[in-house]
């Protein structure tokens, strides 16, 4: 018997104390919310699956992405070339090849696909990609996004180009918006008690000392990739049968900006910030949105002007960052006090001066 | 010949605009280590700037009316005030934490402005119409070439000059490149941090106020986005000069834009429209070949 419980003893609370908070939003919203709500639900649990994926790479490896959400868009189209009903394919989108025009899966085989097809473009490009470290890697995913979203905004027989594609059927509820969530939960969390996972860290935070020790840095980085886009690529599956619609404008800098800013308010280093991150958004967003609308008081309806919205974010952005530069959950995860994995090994100093330089 | 000489002026020119942006982010990267999402939200202030608030259709032009010995003058005012304000309100707080915390409270910065100005002009594009006599076309060796495109190279190359002559010959220009290369040692050494950091917001934003007042000369109109293009292409310029190199960072912004107007002119017509995905593809080859950009500062080689 060994005297020290197991990393999966140590750190299961994690994901089940996150998806058990999550299904408690879900139930409620099922409940009592209304149409509009359960609409605005169904896209935080979208959200918190893109958050999550942009975590399992950017929270590991320690390297800034702007090119996951490039997977969402190969997510979305895959699940909307599978999807839509032949009989309007063969109208809007002619050049697709002919087994793929002919065919028609339900949503439940298709996401799956879908989220496949960007694991594998992921292999592809990572290959290459992670092969560049630092603000040289983040630079080659830009690249990454605009790529694909100059092809698949400028392929017109296949993707429909700038215009959207219309006729995917909406199949999404607060229930499968929440398996999603889980689902993506669950993965990172795999990956993140992994051996790959572990080995990955060690590079985020010593990079010299990791691979001294024997990790193979493009390798880890590229399992990381592979995972991050697979979550992903299911996020934007889901995205496209929650729209209904795909448009290549959907997937570009602001969904990338804002997902990433999720993640860094809750903390980029934390599964439980990932998820703390979108929900602290969502909230805001939700409430500036009810504010703009307007709200009885007494016989008085008072409302914020249009645009506010947007501009309380940022700040409401910015503030918490200033404040807590590492994020709402500081990178900790939730857990039992004092469990031994709570108590974080301070940076050491050396590195906090490289950081300066 | 005349075909070559269009083009060539083309890629100038617009390798211009990027050089002037990319001069903008690797200022103030160099000395505190921020990529600045907002610069290209500082581009597009200083176009609205020019118009007076409304959001009606029309646009009243309020400083656009100005003659140009003022207007100049205001819109580079105005430019640095916004960037130096920027500095000592959001920036200040950030130093030393974590360059994606940073990155991030930059971009909140631009998403604050942009929809700052979404609320007071609207989102219609409006008209601003500013030396039109600058669109007429010049000949130059049997070439018409637009005589905006001339004066964006000329002003340009003045701007480039200046800043030359400012990082070597001044005191001021001296303390920023010691900043740049090492910024603990260079404060260590008694140069003034904030005076530093304040000069290269400023810079920044004057180049921000530059690059605006050539857009909306180009386009005849004000559009919230024009500036963000620019950015993200500045960005990337930054990145593949090697970040911290101030020439490196102008050397790319010519690059990358006479690699986009190269493959417009080149590739064939139904592979033209996926002209951007040949230029990030190109962005990530040289990646590849030279991860560390191509002039790499001395202060950015990875110690042990």
């Amino acid at each position: 018997m060994s005297q020290r419980p197991s990393v999966i003893r140590q750190t299961i609370l994690t994901p089940i104390v996150l998806i058990a908070a999550l299904l408690v939003m879900a139930a409620l919203t099922y409940c009592f919310g209304s149409r509009a709500f359960n609409r605005t639900a169904v896209e935080m649990f979208i959200n918190i699956m893109i958050v999550v994926g942009l975590y399992v790479f950017v929270g590991n490896s320690g390297l800034l992405s702007f090119g996951h959400i490039s997977f969402m868009c190969l997510g979305a189209y895959m699940t909307a070339w599978l999807t839509i009903p032949p009989v309007m394919k063969s109208i809007t989108l002619k050049g697709l090849p002919v087994w793929l025009l002919h065919a028609q899966l339900p949503m439940w085989i298709a996401t799956p696909i879908s989220g496949f097809f960007a694991a594998l473009i992921a292999l592809i490009i990572g290959r290459i990609i992670m092969r560049l470290s630092g603000i040289a890697a983040s630079i080659a995913t830009f690249g990454l996004l605009g790529v694909v979203n100059n092809i698949y905004s400028n392929w017109d027989s296949v993707t429909g180009g700038q215009g959207s594609i219309v006729g995917i059927p909406p199949t999404m509820n607060v229930w499968t918006g929440w398996i999603g969530a889980a689902v993506a939960i669950v993965i990172a969390y795999l990956y993140a008690i992994s051996r790959s996972g572990l080995a990955l860290r060690a590079t985020r935070d010593e990079a010299v000392a990791a691979s001294a020790s024997g990790i193979d840095i493009v390798r880890e980085r590229l399992i990381a990739f592979v995972v991050s886009a697979f979550i992903i690529g299911l996020a934007g599956a889901l995205y496209a049968h929650f729209l209904s619609i795909v448009n290549p404008g959907a997937f570009y800098l602001r969904t990338t900006f804002v997902t990433l800013s999720m993640l860094v308010v809750g903390g980029m280093y934390s599964l439980s910030g990932a998820v703390a991150g979108v929900v602290a958004m969502s909230v805001l967003i939700e409430l500036f949105r009810n504010l703009e609308k307007g709200v009885g008081l007494g016989s008085h309806t008072i409302a914020l002007p249009n645009g506010v919205q947007e501009i309380a974010i940022g700040i409401i952005t910015i503030v918490i960052l200033m404040y807590l530069p590492t994020g709402l959950t500081r990178n900790l995860e939730f857990r039992w006090r004092g469990w031994p994995l709570q108590r974080r090994l301070r940076r050491p100093a050396q590195t906090a001066l490289k950081e300066l330089n | 010949m005349t075909a070559v000489l269009q083009i060539v002026f083309d890629a100038l020119s617009l390798g211009s605009l990027y050089a002037l942006g990319a001069l903008g982010i690797a200022l103030i990267f160099g000395v505190m280590r921020l990529v600045n999402f907002a610069h290209g939200d500082f581009i597009a202030f200083c176009v609205f700037a020019m118009l007076w608030p409304s959001t009606d259709a029309a646009a009243i032009v309020f400083a656009g009316q100005l003659p140009s010995y003022l207007l100049i003058p205001l819109l580079l005012l105005i430019g640095a005030t916004l960037s130096v304000l920027s500095e000592l309100i959001v920036f200040r707080r950030f130093r030393n934490t974590n360059p994606a915390t940073m990155m991030i409270a930059s971009f909140a910065l631009g998403f604050v402005i942009r929809h700052l100005l979404l609320m007071l002009y609207s989102s219609r594009p409006k008209s601003v119409t500013l030396w039109p006599s600058l669109g007429l076309p010049v000949e130059f060796l049997g070439a018409h070439i637009p005589m905006l495109q001339v004066v964006t190279i000329i002003i340009t190359l003045i701007v480039l000059a200046a800043l030359v002559l400012f990082l070597k010959r001044t005191r001021y220009g001296l303390e920023m490149r010691a900043a740049a290369e090492n910024f603990t040692m260079a404060r260590m050494l008694g140069v003034r941090a904030n005076g530093v950091i304040l000069l290269a917001f400023a810079i920044s934003g004057m180049l921000a106020a530059a690059i605006g007042l050539i857009l909306a000369t180009n386009s005849g109109t004000t559009d919230i986005g024009m500036g963000a293009n620019v950015m993200l292409i500045a960005f990337i310029a930054t990145v593949i000069g090697g970040l911290g190199s101030i020439p490196g960072a102008v050397a790319a912004g010519f690059l990358i834009g006479a690699a986009s107007v190269v493959f417009q002119a080149t590739l064939p017509h139904d592979a033209r429209v996926f002209r951007d995905a040949f230029v990030y593809g190109a962005v990530i080859i040289v990646l590849l070949v030279r991860p560390q950009g191509l002039f790499t500062p001395k202060s950015a080689k990875q110690r042990v």
